[in-house]
Formats: structure tokens, sequence, C-alpha cells
């Protein structure tokens, strides 16, 4: 059986081994306590490895042929990315163009593709292509695939200017479109000349709106003096318009055409330069006949049938 | 008296370094082990309190380093061999340090033997206002007439004990009472001074500044004694392995301290003379079978003896335990006798309350408080140092008290008669600082 007391154990105690002086050195002691110190292992931790960088950063700044080695491989580096044909520029759509200005664009862009999409600089594209005289606006973008985008608005041609040195396509703003021998318009064009005739062309649309119940006896608009405009029909008098409410003076007169046909009278001209008094100049046959009239030798009448 | 002022000032303003650097370490000089706990102080918002404040004093530090070594050059808790003792500190710092991960500059030692000597003083003087200012207190510190200390004496503590002020005694704070006649009672505390002298040349042989020094009685009582039985009066008696210390306390002051030149060494040795054994074996069996208070089960409790000596038949002795208390038992008498009588001449039979609180490494002793309670009264517990923050496990022992109380004494230090500022008077004649003084304390 099991001794039931619990007896300490009273063998033999072994003896302590002596121990040497687990003192440390002085020099010891002074170096751990150095290292404890917070400040020299911030700087021993943080000081250190920066100023062995920065050195080892000037060292190598300082010789040129490294500098350009590696200023060389990084380049070289970057190409090799630019040139990957993930980032290769192949085709070019132009959309929005009649194929004139398309080729006009197309021209004007100069790209010798294929080409790296890094080396596009869009902006600039897209500045060459709004200054080609077709162009209203132009968005110019990378798309995938390899395309370049180019979306142009075209200026569309409102009227037929007649100039001195000749005749051109202006659009509704009064911008140069095209030369009329480069590029025929698809639909007639009212006419407008005289100098200054672009710098008033919505006043000459609006004109020529009004004037439409004349129908194809409007020839066109003239300005006169950069201020005011004439209207030349085929067969009819001249209608000087006023520079101020040129419409109103036009409604006049067409109310007149209505009423008493005057435009098919013979008249050379009809003055409402000045809107209150209406001038109208006779042809030399028909003040002849008047003067003949006058003195009596002529019945006032209608009797021309 | 004023090179006294200038040293403990001294020692004063680099513990407020220590202070503003938040870590200073704590050295406990004993005879068996060498003790350093680092303290972080980082809740210094702690109010102070006059006496000891919220928790007892010890919240706002928290140990964070602890180590201990084995003694050397250390005799009867003072330093015997210089060399050696400062190897000794150097590997209780370096380890300590290396726990705390930081480095300490400042330290506050303990030293336990150096025959101190207690003095009661007793000063008296009349007050220039009706009211009692910080001013009257440093004239009444200063007008206690200092007995001879003798030659080679230092003063380790003075502290004012108790002011009474016209026929009101008992006073802790006489500020701003009004009366007439403010009287003190100061203990004083000296030391031999060689003692102090090669403790600072240890110290500063191991880079350390030495930032407070303390009577180890003292700060065992501070650890070990509740705060009932420090208020009431209570004797603390620490046994340590060179030396018995003890200490007297009543209303939160020490009023006695002293030495028996005696402790748990001479136990050893007296069992190494009487088994014949060498001195580490019989510290083994001291601390593995020993006690004081032998029963019949202990004889028949064998104890074998290991020594090499080539001697088949001295290699291969045994002893009952029984026989082990009796080589024990008349030493550990002897101690508790001496300390009997060092508290009879003090006076202790007078004190209201008669505790006595055993602590220190010796009252590990089995049986100890019985043959205690024989010898110095009944009221007798064995102690156990406060709880402090951070302590590690190891260092929880009464072993340690001395230490922890070192910490307590690093954190709230009680007022010493340098804390309080000289009267003018002391200042010598036609100095400049005399006239400042008294410009300032005039206007």
């Amino acid at each position: 059986m099991r001794p039931l007391i619990a007896r300490r154990e009273t063998g033999p105690v072994p003896l302590p081994r002596p121990r040497p002086d687990p003192a440390p050195s002085r020099l010891t002691y002074r170096a751990q306590r150095l290292w404890l110190t917070p400040f020299f292992r911030m700087i021993l931790r943080v000081g250190l490895p920066v100023f062995a960088m920065l050195f080892a950063a000037l060292w190598f700044a300082t010789d040129e042929e490294k500098v350009n080695a590696l200023r060389d491989q990084v380049a070289e580096v970057r190409r090799e990315i630019e040139d990957r044909p993930e980032f290769r520029v192949n085709l070019l759509s132009i959309e929005g163009a009649s194929p004139a200005v398309t080729e006009e664009v197309r021209g004007a862009l100069a790209l010798d593709l294929p080409v790296s999409s890094f080396d596009i600089d869009l902006e600039a594209l897209r500045a060459r292509v709004e200054a080609l005289p077709a162009v209203a606006s132009a968005s110019v973008r990378i798309a995938g695939g390899g395309y370049l985008s180019v979306d142009v608005a075209e200026r569309v041609p409102a009227l037929i200017w007649q100039t001195r040195t000749g005749t051109v396509l202006i659009d509704a703003e009064g911008h140069f479109v095209a030369a009329l021998a480069d590029r025929v318009p698809e639909a007639p064009l009212p006419m407008v000349a005289g100098a200054g005739a672009d710098l008033a062309v919505d006043e000459a649309l609006r004109l020529l709106a009004a004037a439409a119940p004349l129908g194809d006896r409007v020839r066109g608009l003239v300005r006169v003096g950069q201020r005011r405009w004439d209207v030349v029909l085929r067969d009819g008098p001249r209608i000087l318009l006023p520079a101020a409410a040129p419409r109103a003076a036009l409604d006049e007169v067409l109310l007149l055409q209505d009423v008493q046909q005057i435009l098919d009278r013979d008249l050379v001209r009809i003055d409402m330069r000045n809107p209150s008094r209406m001038t109208v100049q006779l042809t030399p046959d028909a003040l002849e006949t008047l003067s003949l009239q006058r003195s009596g030798q002529i019945p006032v009448g209608d009797e021309r049938g | 008296m004023n090179l006294l002022y200038q040293s403990q000032r001294a020692m004063r303003a680099k513990r407020e370094e220590a202070m503003r650097r938040g870590v200073v370490a704590v050295l406990d000089i004993g005879s068996f082990k060498i003790a350093c706990l680092v303290l972080r102080f980082d809740e210094m918002d702690v109010t102070p309190g006059d006496g000891i404040g919220a928790m007892a004093g010890q919240a706002g530090f928290r140990v964070i380093g602890a180590a201990t070594t084995r003694s050397r050059g250390v005799r009867f808790g003072e330093i015997d061999t210089v060399q050696e003792t400062e190897r000794a500190i150097r590997t209780a710092v370096q380890a300590a340090q290396k726990m705390a991960q930081t480095r300490v500059d400042h330290v506050i030692v303990a030293l336990a033997g150096a025959r101190p000597r207690s003095y009661g003083l007793d000063g008296e003087a009349v007050l220039q206002t009706g009211t009692v200012e910080d001013s009257d207190i440093a004239r009444v510190l200063a007008a206690c007439d200092v007995p001879d200390l003798g030659h080679g004496r230092e003063v380790l503590h003075a502290q004012p004990v108790n002011f009474s002020l016209d026929h009101r005694t008992g006073l802790a704070d006489p500020r701003g009472h009004v009366g007439s006649r403010l009287s003190v009672d100061m203990h004083l505390l000296t030391i031999e001074a060689g003692a102090i002298e090669t403790l600072l040349h240890c110290v500063k042989r191991c880079d350390l500044e030495l930032a407070g020094l303390a009577s180890a009685p003292y700060v065992a009582g501070i650890s070990s004694l509740v705060e009932d039985e420090q208020e009431l009066g209570a004797a603390c008696i620490d046994m340590g392995g060179g030396a018995t210390s003890l200490s007297i306390f009543i209303k939160k002051h020490m009023i006695f301290a002293d030495t028996v030149r005696m402790g748990g060494d001479h136990v050893t040795s007296d069992i190494s003379q009487g088994l014949q054994i060498p001195m580490p074996h019989a510290e083994r069996i001291k601390t593995r079978f020993g006690g004081v208070m032998a029963t019949g089960m202990d004889d028949r409790e064998i104890i074998e003896l290991e020594s090499e000596t080539g001697d088949w038949h001295h290699d291969r002795r045994t002893v009952s335990r029984s026989e082990l208390i009796g080589v024990m038992r008349p030493r550990v008498e002897e101690i508790l006798e001496e300390t009997r009588a060092r508290l009879d001449a003090a006076g202790f039979e007078h004190l209201p309350s008669q505790r006595i609180v055993l602590t220190g490494g010796a009252s590990l002793l089995p049986g100890l408080d019985g043959l205690a309670s024989r010898i110095l009264g009944n009221q007798v517990r064995l102690g156990r140092p406060l709880r402090v923050q951070g302590l590690p496990q190891s260092a929880c022992g009464p072993a340690f008290s001395a230490c922890v109380g070192l910490a307590l004494f690093a954190a709230h230090p009680q007022d010493e008669w340098w804390d309080f500022e000289t009267p003018a008077d002391r200042y010598p004649a036609r100095s400049l600082k005399r006239a400042v003084k008294w410009f300032r304390d005039n206007w």
C-alpha cells in the first residue's frame, strides 16, 4: 500500500554548482545602457539607414555615365511598353463628314499609322481638324481595338456669297465653307453680294424668308455700304431697304405687290430707305408716257387691256 | 547643517529631474540579495495630498522592470567590498533595464545597516504673526537643538513628527492655525558617513546618479504596515540576511529605527558549523527543511547531509529535522530577544498599540510567528509588502518589502527638514541670499 501521509522527499540534496559571477563587465554594461537610450536607438534605426541611402544615391548621381545608363534603360523599358500591340492605333475612322471633307480631315491629321497611343496628342489633333474651314466641330478619341475615332460636324452652306474675288459658300453663321468652284451645293441656295454680307447673314436669311412669296423672282440680296440691304429681283424693280427695320419695309412692299402688283409695274427701283415715304423710280419709257399723259396727248386710264 | 541641506536638496532636485523624465530605479542593497525595480511615473497628476495620498500612495507609478541578484560584498547591511558590490549592482540594474527596455539614470537606494541611531528632537518658536506660516515652520524646525551626533555621522532622515500649538498637540499640519507658540517634535536618524560615501562611490561607478537615500526599516514599514497600524502605532521588524532592522511607527510617522546586526546568514553559518557542511548546502537545507518549532513528526524526518570531503563516513551522515531545528532555534531566539531589547530601550511598551509585524526574507521561516509571539508579545503577525502595479509575482514576497516600500517612498517622499525653506538667520551673515530672503519675507 502507498503511504497515506505525504512525506517530504529527504533524499540527498544536490549541492548547488558554484556559478560564475553573472556581473556584466563595465564595457558591456555601458554598451547596453547606450543601446537602451531612446535617442541613440532612433539614430541607429532611422538615421543610419536614411544616411546610407542618401549617401548611395549621391554616390550614384555623381557618376554621369551611370546616370545616363539608368536613364536609357528607363526609356527603353518605357518604349517597350508603349510599343505593345495593346496600345497600338491601327485604323482611323472618320464619321459625320462627306467624302470630300473626310479626305480633307485625313490629310489634315497626317497620321503615319500604325502609331502608339502614347504618341498621339488628342488635343492637337482636334485643333488641327477644327482648323479646317468645312468643319464646325470635331471630337477625337481612341476607341478600343486600335481605332482612332474622329467625329466631325460639318458646316452646312446656307448662302452663296458673290464677292469681287470670287463666289463662295458660307454657312448660317457667315463662316467660309468652300469656294463654289470646289463644291457644288446639293440644293439651290440664295445669293448675297456686297462687302460685309457675311457679317449679317442671319438678317439676310430672315429677309429671304420674308421674301418667300416672291418665289423665283428673288435673285438675291446686295449689301450696300455694310449697313443695309437691296433686294434684287430677276424681273422687276430693285427694292432698297432701310438699315433699321428692313423686314417691315419689305413687308410693306410685298403688301403693295399683293394689292397693286407694284413689282409688275414699269419701275427701276422702289426706295424704302425712308420707311415713312416710299419713293419709286420709273423707267425712261414710263417717265415719257407719264409726261405725255400729263400734257394730255395720251388719255389717262387703264387702256392696256 | 548647511552642508546637509545642500546635499539632501541636491538629491531632491535629482529626484524631481527623474520624475520629469518619468523613469527611476529603486535599489535595495541587502546582505543576501540586491533587488532593483524600475518604475515608470506616467500619471503625475495624482493628488499628492498630505502624508499618504490616494490609493495609499501607490497609484501613479508602475513597475516596468524587476531584477534580483545574489548579493556580493555586503555584510550586516553595509557595503564591505566595494568592487564586488559594484558588480552586483551592475548585474541587478542591467537585468532590470533589460526587462524595462529603457535606460535609467537615477536611482534611489535603501540601506539596512550602517548603525542607525534615532534622536527625538524638539524645538519651540514664538509666532511672528498670529497665524502659522511656512516660514514659521522653517523657523521652528531650525530652532531644534541638535545633539552632538558624533564624529563621522550623517543625517539620513529628519522628519517633523508632531506639531503643537500653545496647548494643542498632535497637529499634523499646523499651517493656518492661530496661536502664539509653535513647537515641533522631530525624528532624526543618523548613520555612519562612511557607508554613504562608499555607497555614493559604488553608484557613481555604475554611471548612475543618487536621487534619494532611505533607511531600510523605514521603507519596509511603509510597505508592510497597513494604514491603521501606521496610525495607531506598530513596529516593523525587517529580518534580512545580515541584519535585522526595526522601525516604530505612530501617527503615520517613523519615530524610531534601529538595527540588530544579526540575520538569516547567522542561522546559516550556525547550521554550517553545527552540522559540518558547506555554507551553500547549509543555506539549501535551511530554506528547504528549516523551522523553529519541533514536533514529534520531525524526529522521523531524516535529512541526508552530503559533502565531498572524501571521508566516506563523513560524507554519508544523516540528521533528523528536529536536530536541525535544534541548531536553528537558539539563534532565531537570540535575534528576537535582541530585537525585544531594542524595542524596550525605545519604550515601545508605552505605545497605545503594540502590533509587531515581521517581514523580510528571514520571516519566511516556518513557525517563526509562534516563536516571535512568545518573545515579542502576542500581537505579532507576518507582513507582506503592499501590492503595487506591475510587480512580478516573484517579487511579491516579504523579502521584497523594503524594495516595494522604497518604490512608495520614491513616489511620495515624506516632508523632511530640508524640504522647508531655510530661515533667514541661518544663512551666513553678509550673504546676498540672506538679503534676498529678508526682502522676500518682509514684502
